[in-house]
């Protein structure tokens, strides 16, 4: 498990998330903010702009899709290896992502919950988080050692 | 030059609305890293570190100076935080990973209390903005 994170605070604060809209806004940002990761979405259609990135129902859908992915990884913080084994392998044997970016991806999440919760993530809080998408980041890039 | 006219015009408008708050937010940003990368402190051993020290806004105000001299500066970045530089990597040797944490800490401020300002676009702007001071600040840090 991350280092000492307080499992109560975090996922009694998740239950206020609503991981479709934080998803979505999550993953748009990546691909806005770090173009080069728009790489691994050419699928998706047009991402040339912010306006066509978040206009965009894929980016919708897989911002979605991750955030599911990472809610379900928070009730096995005690084992986020093991919960993204299958994850690790598809990014990093099949999908060739530089762990990098599973990193970026964690703090922009960060940055998205201030935006959405204001005062209420405050610096403990965030704190957590970073420990958890830490041990998310780590546990995806897992194949790679 | 170092930013495209776009990004300068977003970081610009922004720090004017900021106008003398800068440092409220810098000492935000400097609380948060504490708090969430702890081996920060490390560098800040010589100051009281507890919650509101007065210490930590007095070094909040400083590096809100340094940044609003970079916003003001951004065509000649290099030149403008020579001194900066020289003592952050000479005298200080300030880790450049640090630098990194605090400028997402700043992110992570300014979301948290200018949500509707913080738009996809702003935040690329910001983000190219501070890497463009951390590369200043320390150039070998890539």
């Amino acid at each position: 498990m991350p280092n000492g994170v307080n499992k109560g605070a975090v996922t009694a604060f998740w239950g206020k998330v609503k991981v479709d809209e934080v998803g979505a806004e999550s993953l748009g940002r990546l691909l806005v903010v770090y173009p080069w990761t728009q790489r691994f979405f050419e699928s998706f259609g047009d991402l040339s702009t912010a306006e066509a990135v978040f206009g965009n129902a894929k980016v919708k859908a897989h911002g979605k899709k991750v955030l599911d992915s990472f809610s379900e990884g928070l009730n096995h913080l005690d084992d986020l290896k093991g919960a993204f084994a299958s994850l690790s392998e598809l990014h990093c044997d099949k999908l060739h992502v530089d762990p990098e970016n599973f990193k970026l991806l964690g703090n922009v999440l960060v940055v998205v919950l201030a935006r959405h919760f204001g005062k209420e993530f405050t610096p403990e809080l965030q704190a957590e988080f970073q420990k958890v998408v830490t041990g998310v980041a780590n546990a995806l890039a897992h194949r790679y050692h | 030059m170092v930013l495209a006219p776009a990004d300068r015009a977003a970081v610009l408008a922004l720090w004017r609305k900021l106008g003398t708050n800068v440092g409220i937010y810098t000492t935000e940003a400097l609380e948060r890293t504490f708090v969430a990368f702890p081996s920060s402190k490390a560098y800040f051993l010589h100051l009281n570190l507890s919650p509101g020290s007065a210490q930590v806004r007095a070094h909040g105000q400083k590096v809100a100076d340094a940044l609003t001299l970079a916003v003001n500066h951004l065509d000649d970045l290099p030149r403008t935080l020579s001194a900066l530089r020289e003592l952050h990597t000479h005298k200080l040797r300030v880790d450049p990973v640090f630098f990194k944490l605090l400028c997402h800490c700043q992110l992570v401020t300014l979301a948290r209390h200018y949500p509707g300002d913080f738009s996809p676009n702003m935040h690329a702007s910001l983000v190219k903005f501070l890497n463009h001071v951390i590369s200043a600040l320390a150039p070998s840090s890539g």
